[in-house]
């Protein structure tokens, strides 16, 4: 469901180094850099390597899932842009780089460290972000 | 290595701490210039040099314009937010030691309560220029992590985790704070105790920081003068010597707050800065009389004290609960109220009151005080200095 800008979630702004991730959103795929010398992934995308050095990068999709490394839930003042209070997650993805996102759809109160999470996507006009949720049942099933 | 001083702050000058100064901020700036100078019994014409934060709207030449100075050979501004504060002092005690200048004023004035608010969702939108700035608040912004609270928040849930410290573990240093600004004229909760119970009932800002958990937004401005320790010898103060200081980044930093670092639970940029800080001077946390670490939240606070290894990793909840911090404890800290209770100046209030104490002069005042350390923002790039009594 596309909805039309909210009056004011801040829309990124992206440079050479990391158009590429909100393209990628936007196609409701999650993508970080990988080193093209050292392979390391990183994240938030940036123009060089800090294990390697190179300046060469190509684009690696991730799977999605990851832990809830921590949390804050926004009371006051609102983010501008969210209905109600900001539920702000600091997230490890599997494959071993951290993301801030947002947990959409659990009650905050029940928020456990930890606690796996997987990718989904809030469409925009024109933008997508990414946000966390807890994984479909089956998921959490298997 | 210890380094011998090399500089002392002779000359502190305050204004009044509000909610609507009334006044511009240039202005503040000039009082508390002014007073500084008269403090130390110095001249305009004495000074040289003028070092504020990058945060600060008010320009060294336009200060300097409406002090009088002839000339400015030192002009300089430290990074990192309420990071910078005592940041001032260590490039002021550089150009002192170095020759760039003679005398120094480090200077710190805003009206932040009533102009621009820190506490306020960040000015920000993604459809402006691509600068680095706007760039690197894209990791946070879209998110909802707009104000201080929310960057800094994770960093405190996750040390809650770490090591079991609970929010009315927060709510004590908050609590004991409070009962220095009680005794503490100028600060804005004068009148007003805290219990704990109030603390605990206090709103949710960011989870888990609550109203009480949180700095003042203030209008103010604070001064210090700085000169070479020959020169202050000879000045109207008794000298307060800088002993060390010192600046702190820890690993991956990013954007203003360090949420990309392994361990969350530790204040590794105060630890960068601290570790500087005790080989420079010779000194350790148990020669400290007095401590004023930055509390722009109550729980830096606590991180900061273990940071600094006045306890270990998860003992602050502890050494806090036995009144460690208070007036008789093995380091009372934030004795003017600090941030939370005196008032807001990024930090330079939390200097003025070190040398209070130094002086002898404090309200709350630390028998014998002859050693003090004080930081600027944890969580942010930090910086920090170990002050000294000379007489």
């Amino acid at each position: 469901m596309t909805k039309a800008p909210t009056a004011g979630r801040p829309r990124p702004a992206a440079n050479p180094d990391t158009r590429f991730f909100w393209d990628a959103a936007f196609e409701r795929r999650l993508a970080v850099q990988r080193c093209s010398a050292c392979r390391a992934l990183r994240h938030p995308p940036g123009p060089a390597c800090p294990e390697c050095h190179s300046l060469d990068w190509e684009v690696s999709d991730v799977s999605g899932r990851g832990t809830l490394y921590s949390y804050t839930v926004l009371h006051h003042p609102p983010a501008p842009g969210f209905d109600g209070p900001a539920v702000i997650a600091v997230v490890d993805l599997e494959e071993g780089v951290r993301m801030v996102s947002n947990v959409v759809g659990a009650d905050p109160a029940t928020l456990t460290i930890g606690e796996a999470l997987e990718v989904c996507f809030e469409e925009y006009v024109g933008w997508t972000v990414p946000q966390f949720r807890r994984p479909a049942a089956r998921e959490a099933v298997r | 290595m210890t380094h011998p001083p090399s500089a002392a702050i002779v000359g502190v000058g305050s204004t009044e701490f509000s909610k609507a100064s009334g006044r511009s901020e240039l202005r503040l700036a000039l009082e508390a210039c002014t007073l500084a100078l008269a403090d130390a019994g110095l001249d305009p014409s004495d000074v040289d040099g003028l070092v504020t934060m990058t945060m600060d709207d008010n320009d060294e030449p336009a200060v300097a314009h409406y002090l009088g100075l002839d000339a400015l050979t030192f002009f300089a501004r430290t990074a990192g937010g309420g990071g910078g504060g005592p940041g001032t002092l260590a490039l002021a005690s550089m150009a002192i030691a170095t020759g760039r200048a003679r005398t120094v004023i480090c200077y710190r004035a805003m009206n932040e309560r009533s102009q621009g608010r820190f506490g306020q969702p960040s000015r920000y939108a993604g459809d402006r220029a691509a600068t680095a700035a706007a760039v690197t608040m894209s990791w946070a912004a879209p998110f909802g992590m707009v104000t201080p609270a929310a960057f800094f928040a994770p960093s405190f849930r996750r040390y809650m985790h770490e090591y079991g410290a609970t929010s009315e573990d927060f709510g004590r240093q908050a609590v004991v704070q409070r009962a220095y600004a009680n005794k503490n004229p100028q600060a804005f909760f004068h009148d007003r105790p805290l219990t704990l119970d109030d603390h605990q009932s206090s709103r949710m800002i960011a989870d888990p920081l609550r109203l009480f958990d949180c700095c003042q937004e203030s209008d103010g401005g604070v001064a210090l003068v700085l000169t070479a320790p020959d020169h202050a010898k000879d000045l109207r103060q008794p000298p307060v010597a800088v002993l060390g200081a010192a600046m702190g980044v820890g690993p991956r930093q990013y954007g203003v707050a360090p949420l990309y670092r392994d361990d969350l639970a530790v204040a590794a940029e105060t630890r960068v800065m601290g570790d500087q800080l005790w080989a420079q001077s010779g000194l350790g946390p148990g020669d400290m009389d007095l401590a004023i670490l930055y509390d722009h939240f109550s729980p830096a606070v606590l991180m900061q004290l273990e940071a600094l290894g006045f306890c270990g990793l998860g003992e602050a909840p502890g050494l806090v609960r036995d009144g460690g911090t208070e007036i008789d404890g093995v380091i009372p800290t934030n004795t003017n109220g600090g941030q939370l209770s005196e008032g807001y100046i990024h930090g330079f209030n939390g200097l003025a009151e070190a040398v209070r104490q130094l002086r002898g002069t404090a309200v709350n005042q630390v028998t014998g005080a002859a050693h003090a350390v004080v930081t600027g923002g944890s969580h942010a790039p930090t910086s920090g200095v170990v002050l000294g009594r000379t007489a």
